[in-house]
Formats: structure tokens, C-alpha cells, sequence
């Protein structure tokens, strides 16, 4: 008697499974289980585009709908990964175009995009209906006309801090008078003015439009127009807040203001001026996300705006709140789970601001019971905020402390912030994501690794003693999935030492850290199954093996060494000529 | 086959699966193959030896890291602190905007804008950066918390050189005092005026010395030609060559 679950009854269960991490789960069970899953799959995400062959998710996924990608390792984001490295988009977009026609949604995330990609997706996908390019680049705003013109059912463009070639604004100029279908549009990181009669009509041609982040050429004027036209936006970016309007224009905009009703996000507010700040008080009530992260508010001039904000979940702003301003988040904001506060200096120590200290993220984390995730950069911090945090909010789940001072110790004690982040891991059992900076010895690393258990993540700049640290992290943090570490001391013994845990991890990076070449070559020789890619801008064929790499950026793979590494990337198959490591082994 | 880690009961004694084996104590300092020393030796700390530049008359855009960067100011190094090139370009033209509107408005609050600074419409006191040759990452110090050429010294003593157990100081490699204001040594505290001169610290007195100073420099005593040897005629003063 066959037991087996007839295969349509199965796909009809998983109809209902929508997340990957439970359709992985269930396609272990067994074969039959295997291939019903994989033909029903359609959101697929790859972390690493170098994990695995383009060609092997689409023979596995041919129902795929969705595909999100990613590319450059996270330290990218701060100019830690030189130019060339890698990240292409190409040969995803090029196999998919084959292998699977019907694809309707693309997101990229720290990858190359050229306008070649660009030009391909609107050729290749009919049904086409989501791009958003977060951190990418390598693509002009001609790519962008080629996508505008020819996707008849586009749904949602976005450019999350992208680096695109600004050639001007006609790329918006573009989208047909028949394309009804946008939901979302963010060009917020583009330079150039698009025509805003253009502008207008595509709004007003869209219905459905739920999202419109516009850039900082769009003047507030321009805003008002466009408001009236789309009152029922969730998501709004605005351009730059700063023209002088006359008593009727500024009366028209509170008026299209007030007609938001469904307004929960707002961001933009570059240069916004003090004076306009009223505008926003009648959507605050509604908003649950706010970014003010680019609008240079003093603290005076947020208080208000805060106050109004009962419902926040998410805020982002920079020091200029200073503590009295985290102070009025922490008695107004209860319902807030995100925090990230900004430094408003671009020289960092030079400019940050003073007013703000330790004391207001412990206000926070005091007031507001749903606090879960926080990015704070402050120029100096305590242990004891550190340890009254985490008494306050054990329920911390991504806790990054940029303590902009490399090596600044508790400014009360002068002693290293070691108790602070073993109050935070040892309190805050489900924290997965880490940050650490500041003064650092070895046993903050043996906390870490004694305590964090949940950590996922873990980013570590300028701190350490020794090798024992990395140690501590590698053979204690069972979950841990992404480390990144820069100017450390850590170098080939705990890295060679632990080195099977590499494989039950996305990937490690360390750059102008002590790992020498001969500990490099002496692990790839050990892990085929891990890609070690020495990313060094001096020629490697003449150093000793004792030299030290200037960065090393090692990730598990199935799709084995890739093809399009540049000059200044090392493998030991790329480049056998280096030879193995004489590293003695006993 | 790689061998896990066996910690020994006293922490202090590992036994490596590769057969290397450390030395057991507290200072955890753990010996690498071919024999490297503190990871001060070539860790990533840059010396003047990696940087020609380094050590040079003019402390400004002298450190940098290996990799092409654009021009910055002193003391700053690649990447940090970490802020995406985004929001780094946003917070320089805002920067940009406020010089010129400060510079327009404020052409006469330059002469007492030394030791205190004004940020965004607030007063910022006392905090001056140090920067000290052959290391990247410079200082900050509040001049204010200070109140005599000693304290100051001495606080400078334990920025750069401090070697508590557990701890490791800038440059990881001295432990012996500094004794940057008297006697020999290898190390001579500078500073630059209001009008851009380089002067040896000392020479007048400490509330004058507070409101000319814009920043110090711990400078190799070798590259101090031209300030007077302090010893010889410390009244002295000479502009550097």
C-alpha cells in the first residue's frame, strides 16, 4: 500500500508555507518531499550570489517568481572592499533570462548593476513587476529609462542608496502613459531634478501607489502638488524642506497634509527648516516609522514633532536629538522597537555633538518596554549605561554601539567596556545581532563567546589582545552565521584551530588584521569546501609566509572557486603558483 | 583532519590541534609561527616605516591607509566611523554649507573659536585633537579638565602609552615613561598655534598656552629641527623649517 502523501495534496499544503526557512526544513524530509518543494518554491533568496551557481537555483526552483540577491560582503558599505572585487549581477540576470522567462521579481542587495543588466531585465522578463537595488551600482539613469519604458506591469522601482551615474532626469520622463500599475517608487538617492509635470501625471495615472521616496531636487513646492495628488500614500519620502513659500503655498501643504490619512512612514526632510516643522504634527499621530537621519534639526525644534509621535515603532535620527530630546522619545514613544541615532559630523570626533551622551539610550531603553534593536553612535560610553541597558531591556535583539573613539574606555572609570557588553550578552538571551567598539580586552571575547548563543552576527573593530579572542568567538557562538572584523590582533592559530566552524558559517571577513599568508593557503588546503579569497592590493608571489594579508574574506560554497575574481583577489586556485604553505605542521 | 581544541583547567594552557603550544600565564599572548612577537610588531598599527610620509613637518593628511583614499583630515582612517558613503556625503555638504554660512556671518568669532568651538550654534569646550607620529588613530583631550603642563603630560602618558596588564596602549611597544616635557626622550610634545605655527609645549604659561593652542602633536624628537631643543634654550621659539 503506497503511504506516500499524493503530491498534489502536499503542493496544496505548501501552498500555505511561505517561509523558506520552513520549506527548507521540509525539504529534508525526503525525496519525494524534496522535489515537491523545489517545484513550488517561488520567492527564492541566495545571501551569497557566490554560495552557489546561477544555473543551480534555477534547475532547482523553475517555478521561481522572486529572486533576491546578495553580493559584496557588509564592510563594502564603508569602503573596506576595494573597487573590482566582484558582486555581479550579469550572470543571474543572464541565466535567469533563459532558464526562467516568467521571473517578476529582482532584489539586489551591494551588487554590480550595469545598464547591460538593466537592459536585459526589460527585455527578458515579461511579466516584470519588482526592482529594488539596495547599495548597488555600476548603472546610469539611462538603465533606468530602459526599465521605465519597457515594463508594462511594473510594480515597485527602488534605489535604496545606490551610486548611480546621474546623466538627468528625463530617465522618469520614460514610463509610458499606459503604465498604471506602480505601487512604489524611490529614487531618493539620485542627484539629478526629474520634470515634475512628468512627475505629476504618473502619479496621478497610479492608483495603487502606496510609496513615493523622492530625491532632493524635488522641491517643497513641488511636494504640495504632488500630495493632492496621491493622498493616499502609506510611505513618504520628501525632497529637500527648505524653500521659502509664501503664506498660501505653506497653508496648501498643511491642507495636503492633513489629507493623509494613511500615512505611516515618512523620511527625507533634507535641510528642513525649523519654521516647517508644524507641517508634519497632523501626520505624526499615524506614523510608525520616521527617519530624520538627513534633516539637520536641532533638538528644540524635535521636541514637538516627538511628542505628537505616540504610535512609533521605528526612529531614526541623528545626535543633534541630543539626551533631552531621547529623554522626550522615551516618555512619548512606547510603542518604539528600532532606534538608530547617527553622528552629525562627517570628520566624526571633530563635529559630533556633545549633548548627547550614554545617558540618552539608557533614557530610551528605560521608557520604551519594546525597544528590541538599536544603533547608536555616541563619541564616548560607560559600563554602567551598558549594564542599566541591559537590565532595562533584556529583550534586545540587535544591539550595535559605534563608540566613534577607537579604544575609548569607560569615560567614568578608564577601564575597558568589557562588563558593559557581558551585562548586554548575558542579559539579553535572544540577542542575534552584535556590535562592539570602545576599549576591548580578551574578556569581553570570552563573554561573548560564553554568552552569546543566539549571536548571528558579530562586527568588531579595533579591540583585542590577542589570538584567544577570535577563539573564544569561534568555538563559543553556536550561531553564529556572519563575523567581520577589522584592526584587530587576531591571527592564524584561532582561525586555523577552528577552522570547521568556517563551514557552519555564511562567511568571515578580517581586514588589517595578523592573518599571515602561510595560515591563508595552509586553510584553503585544509577546506575545499570554503572559498578563502586573499583581497591584497601588494603582488603576493615574493612575500614569506609569515607576511601579514591586508584582508582575507572567507565564505562556504557549493559553486567552488569563481571565475571573475580580479588581479588583486588570491585563491590557491586561482593562483597555484603561490604553493602551498610551509607552515610547520606536527 | 584539524583536532578540537583542548582547553587545559588553568585557562592559560592550550594544546593546538596543529601541535603548536602556548605558554601559559596571564598575558594570554599567544605565539605565532615563525616566532612573532607582540602583535604590535606587525599588526595593523601603522609605523612610520610603512608610511614615508608619516613623521613629516605637516601632521595634517599624513595618515592614511595602504588603498587610495580621498584627502582627510588627520587622524582619520578608512571607513571609519562606519557611516555608508551616503550619509558620509550628506554630512560633508552640510558640513561645506555651514563653513560658508559661518564664514559669512561669524568672520569675527574666528579669534576666540581656538579651544572652543561652535557646533551647530553650540559651544563645544576644551576638546583638542592629538595626534602622535606613527599612529593613525589620533586623540581627543579635553584641555579644560586640565590644569597645568603636567596633568596634561601625563594624561598624554597614559593615551599613548599605557601597558596596564590586560591593556595595550596605542603603539603597544613602550613601556617606559614618556617624560614628554623634560629630560631626553624620544618624543617631544608640539603644538599649533592660531597662526598655524608649530611651537614646542611649555613655553608660556598654561592659560595663555589654553587659548592659542589648536592642536597637539607628539613628534619624534628627531623631526623636530627648527624648535628649540628644550634642554638648550627652552624660551625659545622657532618656527619649524
Amino acid at each position: 500500500m503506497d503511504l506516500r502523501l499524493p503530491s498534489k495534496v502536499l503542493e496544496h499544503i505548501l501552498s500555505f508555507v511561505d517561509s523558506n526557512e520552513d520549506r527548507n526544513s521540509v525539504s529534508l524530509v525526503c525525496k519525494s518531499w524534496f522535489e515537491t518543494e523545489r517545484r513550488t518554491r517561488k520567492r527564492v533568496i541566495v545571501r551569497n550570489c557566490y554560495a552557489v551557481t546561477p544555473e543551480a537555483v534555477a534547475r532547482r526552483f523553475p517555478e521561481m517568481r522572486s529572486l533576491t540577491l546578495k553580493g559584496k560582503p557588509h564592510f563594502a558599505d564603508y569602503n573596506l572592499v576595494p573597487d573590482g572585487w566582484g558582486g555581479y549581477a550579469w550572470p543571474w540576470i543572464e541565466a535567469m533570462a533563459v532558464k526562467c522567462p516568467s521571473l517578476e521579481e529582482l532584489r539586489l542587495k551591494r551588487m554590480v548593476v550595469t545598464d547591460e543588466c538593466l537592459e536585459k531585465i526589460a527585455a527578458s522578463f515579461k511579466d516584470f513587476k519588482v526592482l529594488v537595488l539596495t547599495s548597488c551600482e555600476g548603472f546610469s539613469t539611462d538603465g533606468l529609462a530602459a526599465i521605465a519604458v519597457a515594463c508594462s506591469n511594473l510594480r515597485e522601482l527602488e534605489l535604496r542608496e545606490c551610486i548611480v551615474e546621474d546623466l538627468g532626469g528625463d530617465w522618469l520622463s520614460y514610463f509610458p502613459e499606459t503604465l498604471t500599475s506602480l505601487v512604489s517608487l524611490d529614487f531618493s538617492c539620485l542627484d539629478s531634478e526629474v520634470k515634475l509635470s512628468d512627475l505629476e501625471r504618473l502619479v496621478s495615472r497610479s492608483p495603487n501607489l502606496k510609496s513615493l521616496k523622492l530625491n532632493r531636487a524635488v522641491s517643497l513646492d513641488a511636494l504640495g502638488s504632488l500630495l493632492r495628488l496621491a493622498p493616499q500614500l502609506v510611505e513618504l519620502g520628501t525632497g529637500s524642506f527648505s524653500d521659502k513659500l509664501d503664506q498660501e503655498a505653506v497653508s496648501k501643504l498643511s491642507q495636503a497634509f492633513s489629507e493623509m490619512k494613511e500615512l505611516k512612514s515618512l523620511s527625507g526632510l533634507w535641510d528642513v527648516l525649523p519654521e516647517y516643522i508644524p507641517l508634519l504634527y497632523s501626520v505624526c499621530p499615524g506614523l510608525t516609522s520616521l527617519n530624520l537621519s538627513y534633516a539637520t534639526v536641532q533638538m528644540p525644534n524635535l521636541v514637538e514633532l516627538l511628542t505628537r509621535c505616540s504610535n512609533l515603532q521605528k526612529l531614526w535620527v541623528m545626535d543633534l536629538i541630543e539626551d533631552k530630546g531621547l529623554e522626550v522619545v522615551a516618555s512619548s514613544c512606547k510603542e518604539l522597537r528600532e532606534l538608530r541615532v547617527f553622528p552629525s559630523g562627517a570628520e566624526g570626533l571633530n563635529d559630533t555633538n556633545v549633548a548627547m551622551t550614554e545617558q540618552g539610550l539608557v533614557s530610551v531603553s528605560e521608557g520604551c518596554p519594546n525597544l528590541e534593536s538599536v544603533l547608536y553612535f555616541c563619541v564616548q560610553f560607560t559600563n554602567a549605561a551598558m549594564i542599566t541597558i541591559a537590565r532595562n531591556r533584556p529583550n534586545l535583539k540587535c544591539f550595535r554601539l559605534c563608540v566613534m573613539e577607537p579604544f575609548a574606555p569607560d569615560h567614568k572609570t578608564q577601564k575597558p567596556l568589557d562588563e558593559g557588553f557581558k551585562a548586554i550578552v548575558e542579559r539579553c538571551k535572544d540577542l542575534q545581532r552584535l556590535s562592539v567598539s570602545g576599549l576591548l580586552t580578551d574578556k569581553a571575547f570570552e563573554y561573548i563567546g560564553t554568552h552569546g548563543k543566539k549571536l548571528r552576527m558579530l562586527s568588531i573593530a579595533f579591540a583585542g589582545d590577542s589570538d584567544l579572542m577570535l577563539h573564544h568567538l569561534l568555538s563559543g557562538c553556536e550561531s553564529l552565521n556572519k563575523l567581520e572584523i577589522r584592526d584587530c590582533p587576531f591571527g592564524d592559530t584561532a582561525l586555523l584551530e577552528n577552522a570547521a566552524k568556517l563551514e557552519t558559517m555564511r562567511s568571515l571577513w578580517m581586514s588589517s588584521c595578523c592573518v599571515s599568508f602561510g595560515a591563508c593557503k595552509l586553510l584553503s588546503q585544509k577546506m575545499p569546501k570554503l572559498n578563502v579569497e586573499v583581497i591584497d592590493e601588494h603582488p603576493l608571489e615574493t612575500r614569506p609566509d609569515s607576511s601579514p594579508v591586508e584582508r582575507i574574506y572567507i565564505y562556504r560554497t557549493l559553486a567552488g572557486p569563481r571565475l571573475d575574481m580580479p588581479e588583486f583577489v588570491w585563491t590557491i586556485q586561482k593562483n597555484p603558483e603561490i604553493g602551498v604553505s610551509h607552515l610547520a605542521i606536527k | 583532519m584539524i583536532t578540537e581544541l583542548e582547553m587545559g583547567k588553568a585557562e592559560s594552557e592550550l594544546e593546538l590541534g596543529l601541535g603548536l603550544s602556548l605558554g601559559g600565564g596571564t598575558a594570554s599572548k599567544i605565539v605565532k609561527p615563525g616566532g612573532g612577537g607582540a602583535w604590535g610588531e606587525r599588526g595593523r598599527l601603522l609605523t612610520a616605516k610603512d608610511f614615508p610620509s608619516v613623521g613629516s613637518k605637516r601632521a595634517a593628511d599624513s595618515a592614511s591607509h595602504a588603498g587610495a583614499s580621498p584627502p582627510r583630515s588627520s587622524s582619520q582612517v578608512v571607513g571609519w566611523p562606519p557611516i555608508g558613503s551616503h550619509r558620509m556625503n550628506s554630512l560633508v555638504n552640510n558640513q561645506a554649507t555651514k563653513k560658508e554660512d559661518d564664514g559669512k556671518k561669524k568672520a569675527k568669532d574666528d579669534e576666540t573659536k581656538d579651544v572652543t568651538k561652535k557646533v551647530n550654534g553650540k559651544v563645544q569646550v576644551g576638546f583638542i585633537k592629538v595626534n602622535m607620529d606613527g599612529v593613525a588613530i589620533g586623540r581627543k583631550v579635553d584641555l579644560n579638565a586640565h590644569s597645568s603642563y603636567e596633568n596634561l603630560a601625563q594624561t598624554l602618558e597614559d593615551m599613548f602609552f599605557r601597558s596596564s596588564p590586560g591593556t595595550i596602549g596605542l603603539t603597544g611597544q613602550f613601556t617606559k615613561p614618556l617624560r614628554l616635557l623634560d629630560g631626553p626622550s624620544e618624543f617631544v610634545l608640539t603644538y599649533e598655534d592660531k597662526e598655524g605655527d608649530w611651537m614646542l609645549v611649555g613655553d608660556v604659561p598654561w592659560r595663555m598656552f589654553i587659548t592659542s593652542v589648536k592642536r597637539l602633536r607628539v613628534m619624534k624628537t628627531s623631526e623636530a629641527n627648527g624648535l628649540a631643543a628644550r634642554h638648550q634654550e627652552p624660551k625659545e621659539r622657532h618656527k619649524p623649517v
